[in-house]
């Protein structure tokens, strides 16, 4: 197993589940045991909860793990199954679990500067966490998930918050456009600056940041600056291994590779989607989570368990006091429409749909109407085309 | 005893939160029995009576662990801890919930409200 977070963990749980009790060796690049990742922008960020907080195992937990912290793999001979770490030493297995998800995207050109932050991991976390405290004025890059959302926390923190966002609204990738400009104001009524349709061009300072610059020259100063830019899967190490690759490795719809008893799970897999007819990267926690068990099957039946239909992504984000959770591709969709409570008042459900049927649901502080259209979308069959 | 509520206002397959410190959840099934549960999931701070029933299980309504009404046991992360269960007594047709005098498995952050 490559990868030592959410989706290596629930792997090797669902590979104990189905009745495997042969050897599970562990290899993870973070010296840290499995941890959850989604409160590191919010309530961790925020100094709510602790480390120990973060602890994805249960107490006492033995699912007979062996663990290889603090070394990343380096490289994979897959029709022989070798993996080699970063240490020299090498691994031989009968399968092999690729999930080494995906790793922040940097903003060029900052790597000799302090105080520009990304934020993928704890340590990313600690390090940021530290820096808040001492700073004033924050600017925040990209409006995605990371970006809104540490956003929300630095404000909450009391912090002079600007967020630049490329695109017409934050979340407007996932979200669609007029949804995503009904939940722009929740950041302006907040009191975070918001800059949409701009491009950064440069972060300034000499040895430490000191603000940023825009395509159209002018310049927010900072304190700190967080690139929240998206992230790129961790498959570099594959690279002429025999493994499959495109937007991360290539799965069919069960999470097997190109090369038998190999698959892949998680945030650096690309499993194929058949309602989509591509193949599709699900960068959510509960991609890891519902296809764990699809992988951990695919991998003892050597690839003739049939999978369950896969089900719509789902995701979460918490900003400020309030909960967006969304379910399905907004882009298959040709209208929405809001369906309960007021945008404005920052409590209301939206569904999208093509033609007659529903394809994703945006809830805002819905949460119990929302579960209702969650189960709906994912007990209904998608179609294809 | 608390009170919970008539029988015949809590049909099968719904829920009912009590607003007791901590909130405790009151599950009617599809098969007709009854469970009380902690209303608020070990994770985080989401009320397992807005959560999905099925069986004997709820789903939490944000992040999707599973809890067994009738252990309190959670299959999955992001919940590790099992949450609180009562014990359920119908009288006269009315719902009543004895509450377990074991400590509760609240999320980080959350307190009893006479703690806070």
């Amino acid at each position: 197993m490559v990868g030592a977070s959410l989706a290596g963990l629930l792997t090797a749980r669902a590979l104990r589940g189905q009745g495997f009790q042969e050897r599970i060796v562990v290899v993870g690049a973070e010296r840290h045991r499995p941890y959850d990742r989604p409160p590191l922008s919010k309530d961790f960020l925020k100094g709510a909860i602790g480390e120990a907080d973060l602890a994805l195992e249960a107490e006492g937990e033995e699912p007979g793990i062996e663990w290889r912290l603090g070394v990343a793999a380096t490289a994979l001979d897959a029709p022989a199954r070798k993996i080699t770490l970063g240490d020299g030493t090498t691994l031989t297995a009968d399968g092999i679990v690729i999930a080494t998800g995906a790793a922040a995207r940097r903003l060029p050109g900052t790597g000799g500067l302090a105080g520009v932050h990304t934020l993928r991991t704890l340590d990313d976390a600690r390090a940021l966490r530290a820096d808040l405290e001492r700073a004033g004025r924050i600017v925040v890059i990209g409006g995605g998930f990371i970006g809104a959302e540490v956003a929300a926390t630095a404000r909450e923190l009391g912090r002079d918050v600007t967020l630049v966002e490329s695109g017409p609204a934050p979340l407007a990738g996932v979200l669609g456009p007029a949804m995503a400009h009904a939940l722009a104001g929740l950041h302006e009524r907040r009191g975070v600056r918001l800059i949409t349709g701009a491009h950064v061009t440069e972060v300034t300072g000499t040895g430490r940041a000191d603000g940023v610059r825009l395509a159209d020259g002018s310049h927010l100063p900072a304190d700190v600056v967080v690139a929240g830019i998206g992230a790129t899967p961790c498959t570099g190490w594959l690279a002429g291994s025999g493994v499959e690759l495109g937007d991360g490795v290539l799965c069919d719809e069960g999470g097997g590779t190109s090369v038998p008893g190999i698959v892949a799970v998680g945030d650096c897999a690309a499993w194929y989607e058949p309602a989509l007819g591509r193949h599709h990267r699900i960068e959510h926690w509960t991609g890891a989570r519902q296809r764990a068990a699809v992988a951990a099957a695919t991998l003892l039946s050597g690839g003739t368990a049939r999978p369950e239909p896969a089900r719509p992504p789902y995701f979460w984000s918490d900003q400020y006091d309030v909960k967006i959770q969304f379910i399905g591709h907004a882009g298959d969709a040709d209208t929405v429409t809001v369906e309960e409570g007021d945008p404005a008042t920052h409590s209301f459900l939206a569904v999208y749909r093509r033609g007659e049927r529903p394809v994703a649901v945006l809830g805002v502080n819905q949460v119990r109407l929302f579960t209702r259209w969650r189960r709906h979308l994912e007990t209904t069959p998608a179609h294809t085309g | 005893m608390i009170p919970a509520c008539p029988l015949a206002s809590l049909p099968r397959g719904e829920a009912l939160r009590l607003d007791v410190d901590p909130p405790i959840a009151v599950f009617h099934t599809d098969d007709g029995d009854l469970y009380a549960i902690d209303d608020t999931c070990t994770h985080q701070d989401a009320s397992l009576a807005d959560g999905w029933l099925e069986g004997c299980e709820v789903e939490c309504p944000l992040h999707a662990s599973r809890f067994d009404l009738r252990t309190g046991q959670v299959d999955a992360p992001p919940a590790k801890r099992p949450v609180r269960t009562h014990r359920v007594v119908v009288e006269d047709d009315v719902v009543y919930v004895v509450p377990s005098d074991a400590p509760p498995n609240l999320p980080p952050g959350v307190t009893l409200k006479g703690q806070a």
